[in-house]
């Protein structure tokens, strides 16, 4: 997980010199690279976006309750993806969590989809605009934190 | 977007998902806002590149490949059983639109945080929702130190259109960051009604 250091309004050295994550990121994956870069592909088994359910980053996720799980057929990131998504979280919830790129998340989780493992809730998109009741239990929401 | 639900075996909702995009230059207090708001810390997602992606049968292909990775914050805010709001911080540089066309699609609208100290940051931020037609209001974090500048001199700085809100705010603090919420949901609501 990176660090939330994005603004400390008592630091003083806050400002563009010192917080280019670009520099960060570089400085991050010098040693290590090859590990990080081949690693998640590996786990998805050389799979790709063609053979995965549509996911979206929010596309909430919740591990399916009666299903009987083949634990020798699944990888162990999937063992914890299971695991993580007893309560509903979303892709990029998952990602974070499990610190697996959003993309192999999508991978993972579709296997775990066709094979009735867990659920996926479609996010509301533009292309289902949001009515107005959501719009205002979203401002209830909102009100209430 | 998917539309599989796989529902029928699950005995809890489950709840579909919004989100709010929060865009600004760097330490414009992006991360901060979404902080002041969310039920969780933030949480950061790496997203590699999409051509490592598409290389996934060809390990020598990728490693021969400039792999980029772009992290994203956010945060949660569970609006009720059946609704869960994600706040994304946006990775401000130009280079990273390509992930802002992806994260825009579909989302309820846009805060972009305005810092009066280096305005033209977030210029791009403005264009880039007024183009794709994603409503936004324009946040001014109010720095100590800083300059106050009134709502309409920014307005006029950014040559917003007269609908776009312009609101005064202290992204630390979780009331001032509910009313830039606020003031974004209700903006929707009023184009939703138009």
């Amino acid at each position: 997980m990176q660090e939330h250091d994005e603004f400390d309004p008592n630091d003083p050295r806050h400002g563009l010199e010192h917080r280019d994550p670009i520099d960060g990121f570089d400085d991050d994956t010098g040693a290590g690279e090859d590990d990080r870069l081949v690693r998640p592909y590996v786990i998805a088994q050389g799979r790709d976006h063609a053979d995965s359910v549509r996911l979206d980053m929010i596309s909430v996720v919740i591990a399916a309750k009666r299903a009987e799980v083949d634990e020798l057929a699944l990888e162990p990131e999937q063992l914890r993806i299971l695991e993580l998504c007893r309560r509903p979280q979303s892709v990029a919830e998952v990602s974070a969590h499990l610190d697996i790129p959003v993309a192999v998340v999508k991978v993972l989780l579709s296997d775990l989809l066709n094979r009735g493992l867990a659920l996926a809730r479609a996010p509301y998109t533009a292309k289902s605009p949001v009515s107005r009741d959501v719009l205002q239990a979203v401002l209830d929401g909102i009100q209430r934190l | 977007m998917a539309s599989r639900d796989f529902d029928p075996v699950a005995e809890a909702p489950v709840p579909s998902a919004l989100k709010i995009l929060i865009a600004g230059g760097f330490g414009a207090g992006k991360t901060t806002l979404v902080g002041s708001v969310s039920e969780i810390a933030p949480l950061s997602t790496e997203e590699v590149m999409t051509e490592a992606s598409y290389g996934v049968d060809d390990l020598s292909g990728v490693e021969s490949k400039t792999t980029t990775t772009v992290a994203l914050d956010f945060g949660r805010i569970t609006i009720n059983e059946s609704l869960v709001l994600y706040l994304f911080g946006t990775p401000g540089q130009e280079r990273f639109w390509f992930m802002w066309e992806e994260l825009s699609e579909g989302a309820l609208g846009a805060v972009v945080i305005a810092d009066t100290r280096r305005l033209e940051t977030c210029f791009a931020s403005v264009d880039f929702f007024e183009r794709r037609d994603v409503p936004f209001v324009v946040a001014v974090n109010c720095f100590e130190g800083a300059h106050r500048y009134a709502p309409d001199e920014v307005r006029e700085a950014l040559s917003l259109s007269p609908e776009t809100p312009v609101v005064l705010c202290d992204a630390r603090d979780r009331a001032s960051a509910k009313e830039v919420l606020l003031s974004l949901v209700n903006r929707v609501a009023e184009r939703v009604a138009a």
